[in-house]
């Protein structure tokens, strides 16, 4: 199931502004990759390119290659809704859609792939939920709203509906960044589990939680405002914070910059 | 900020002196009975002018009482509550006293033969006589209006939010607007001129609710927009990123996220598409009798109805119209009342964050 993503000179445009510039890296399967950097560094632009959801902000486009397994997902006969059925993705916010039940949250993306057999949606679900380790939480109110839920486990919500229509790969803005250390210790654990079925690529300002998840490590900076972001170093996470290649690496890591 | 430009409560601790309520309201009862008395033997007079004299006097002594009470910022803040509530129950007058003064009105022809009749033979100092013909009218356009309305401003309201791009959709957005500050009358002289005088094709019910349409469509188109506005982006992000079509985040989030907001809009474009007079007087030509069929032949209306009645100078057709508002208003609140329970029932799902 799970993937591998390779960006090839992936540069990425908001209008006439580079945003990112010439991003080029191997993510393996089953692994778990964190972006980190200074804020506007590009990590969640390059993020929200693997996925094709860069192309939603009006003006914004890119220029180079990914590769999912070998197939290029910005080739012109390639949907790009075909490919984020394919690579999910949780938000920075938790966004359980509001007009919806717990259940629907997690069975709409199985219901737009035309499933419609309640034996099945209910056994996708249930796995769903129990893949973000809440099921045991909400198992008894199914048909309450998702929007009644604490902020945390929105979030695992937004999860389990990430899941549920098995995507190869797993992307992730800041998926703490709005919860407690309680929520956020329940989502970490989560992804280590989630890990042997997924590709996960997490963007983090918390270097503590890229320690803790992550496999590899990307570090991403910006020279100034108003010039690109780039990829200083790619690494595996243990070389990155305690030995790594670049004099920038380390300064960020170790607090002394950014 | 130092101790000096405080107030001078603050500088002696946290505690500061308060007026009671109870002092505020035995200056309010103060208040109105020196007012009762200086109506009574100066010429100031009206009942009206008394409500202003008592808020104006009472507004004074509350202010000077509460400066050297509690202090200047207390004093600040309890006269603009005063001023606020006071335009709020001035904004309220007018609209309890047109519910009462109707209801009262009203109530005199409020029986069964205004309700299953028409005016068919009844001359207009006539007593008796009824509104069936006009009711039915009004249904029926309003009706038509909706139908015709709701469907297509709803579509150029998701145009507007969701696809359009550049000039074209600031071109729509624009006419719009300019459709918003048609006058009425305009709408009708439009339908008028293309559908009766152009076309060809007679007065009919339905001319009435085309004329409606272009009153209504700007309203729909509006207000739906807003609310669809309202929906939050990262909403749509999390359907296009689970591989949603764009037609299906549409349809399937942000339509029933927005639908609360987009049936309150309908139902303040219906309300006020209802009481409509002048684009009917030129594209219905009105007629006393019942008329089921809006697609042929004149038809009448509720406002239509109404304005012929207070036009003659008999008390019978004066109480007829009063009536007919009444009904007009009813028809009005029980559609409002329907569509709140629609919305409830449509959005029993949905969390606490959105009521």
């Amino acid at each position: 199931m799970a993937k591998r993503v390779e960006l090839d000179s992936l540069s990425c445009f908001y209008g006439k502004f580079r945003a990112v510039d010439d991003v080029s890296m191997t993510i393996e399967p089953k692994s778990v990759t964190a972006f980190i950097g200074p804020s506007g560094c590009g990590k969640s632009t390059v993020l929200r390119s693997l996925n094709r959801m860069h192309e939603v902000t009006p003006g914004a486009r890119v220029e180079g290659r990914v590769l999912l397994d070998e197939e290029d997902i910005y080739a012109p006969d390639v949907d790009a809704v075909n490919v984020r059925r394919t690579i999910g993705m949780v938000f920075q916010r938790p966004n359980p859609f509001p007009t919806m039940s717990i259940f629907d949250n997690v069975a709409s993306g199985l219901r737009l792939n035309g499933v419609r057999n309640k034996a099945v949606l209910e056994e996708s679900v249930e796995r769903s939920l129990r893949g973000a380790n809440l099921w045991e939480e909400v198992k008894d109110r199914l048909k309450k709203p998702g929007a009644g839920l604490s902020g945390g486990q929105q979030q695992r919500l937004c999860i389990a509906r990430a899941i549920a229509v098995q995507p190869a790969v797993l992307l992730m803005d800041e998926p703490c960044s709005a919860l407690d250390p309680i929520s956020t210790l329940a989502i970490e654990d989560l992804i280590n589990e989630l890990k042997d079925e997924f590709t996960i690529i997490i963007v983090t300002h918390n270097m503590q939680q890229a320690t803790r998840v992550s496999d590899v490590t990307a570090f991403f900076t910006i020279a100034g405002t108003g010039q690109p972001g780039k990829l200083i170093e790619m690494d595996t996470t243990s070389k990155i914070f305690s030995n790594p290649g670049e004099k920038r690496t380390e300064d960020y890591v170790t607090g002394r910059f950014g | 900020m130092t101790a000096a430009t405080l107030d001078q409560g603050t500088q002696a601790g946290l505690s500061t002196r308060r007026l009671s309520r109870w002092t505020l309201l035995g200056v309010l009862v103060a208040d109105v009975l020196v007012s009762l008395g200086l109506f009574a033997v100066t010429p100031l007079q009206g009942r009206a002018d008394f409500g202003v004299f008592v808020l104006l006097v009472y507004l004074a002594l509350q202010t000077m009482l509460s400066i050297s009470v509690e202090g200047r910022r207390k004093a600040v803040d309890r006269f603009v509550l005063a001023v606020v509530v006071g335009s709020f129950v001035v904004a309220l007058l007018p609209l309890a006293s047109i519910l009462v003064y109707t209801s009262v009105h009203g109530a005199k022809r409020f029986d069964t033969t205004f309700f299953t009749h028409s005016m068919r033979n009844v001359g207009p100092n006539d007593p008796g006589g009824g509104a069936y013909h006009a009711i039915i009218g009004t249904l029926e356009q309003l009706a038509l209006t909706t139908v015709i309305a709701v469907p297509l401003g709803l579509l150029v309201a998701i145009y507007l939010t969701e696809y359009a791009r550049g000039r074209f959709g600031r071109f729509v957005s624009f006419f719009v607007d300019v459709m918003t500050g048609i006058p009425s009358i305009v709408a009708g002289l439009f339908i008028y001129a293309l559908w009766i005088q152009t076309l060809k094709l007679g007065y009919s019910g339905f001319a009435g609710s085309l004329a409606l349409v272009v009153i209504m469509l700007p309203t729909v188109i509006r207000s739906s927009e807003e609310m669809l506005k309202l929906v939050p982006p990262s909403l749509r992000e999390a359907g296009l990123a689970l591989g949603m079509t764009k037609s299906k985040v549409v349809l399937r989030i942000v339509m029933p996220t927005a639908l609360p907001g987009i049936v309150t809009g309908v139902m303040l474009a219906m309300s006020r598409v209802a009481g409509e007079t002048a684009p009917l007087l030129l594209t219905l030509f009105g007629i006393d009798q019942i008329v089921n069929d809006p697609f042929h032949g004149p038809q009448e209306a509720l406002p239509l109805f109404i304005f012929n009645e207070i036009s003659r100078p008999s008390p019978e057709a004066y109480d007829r119209a009063w009536t007919a508002a009444l009904t007009l208003i009813i028809i009005v609140m029980v559609f409002n009342l329907l569509a709140r329970l629609f919305v409830r029932f449509a959005s029993r799902n949905r969390g606490s964050a959105r009521a």
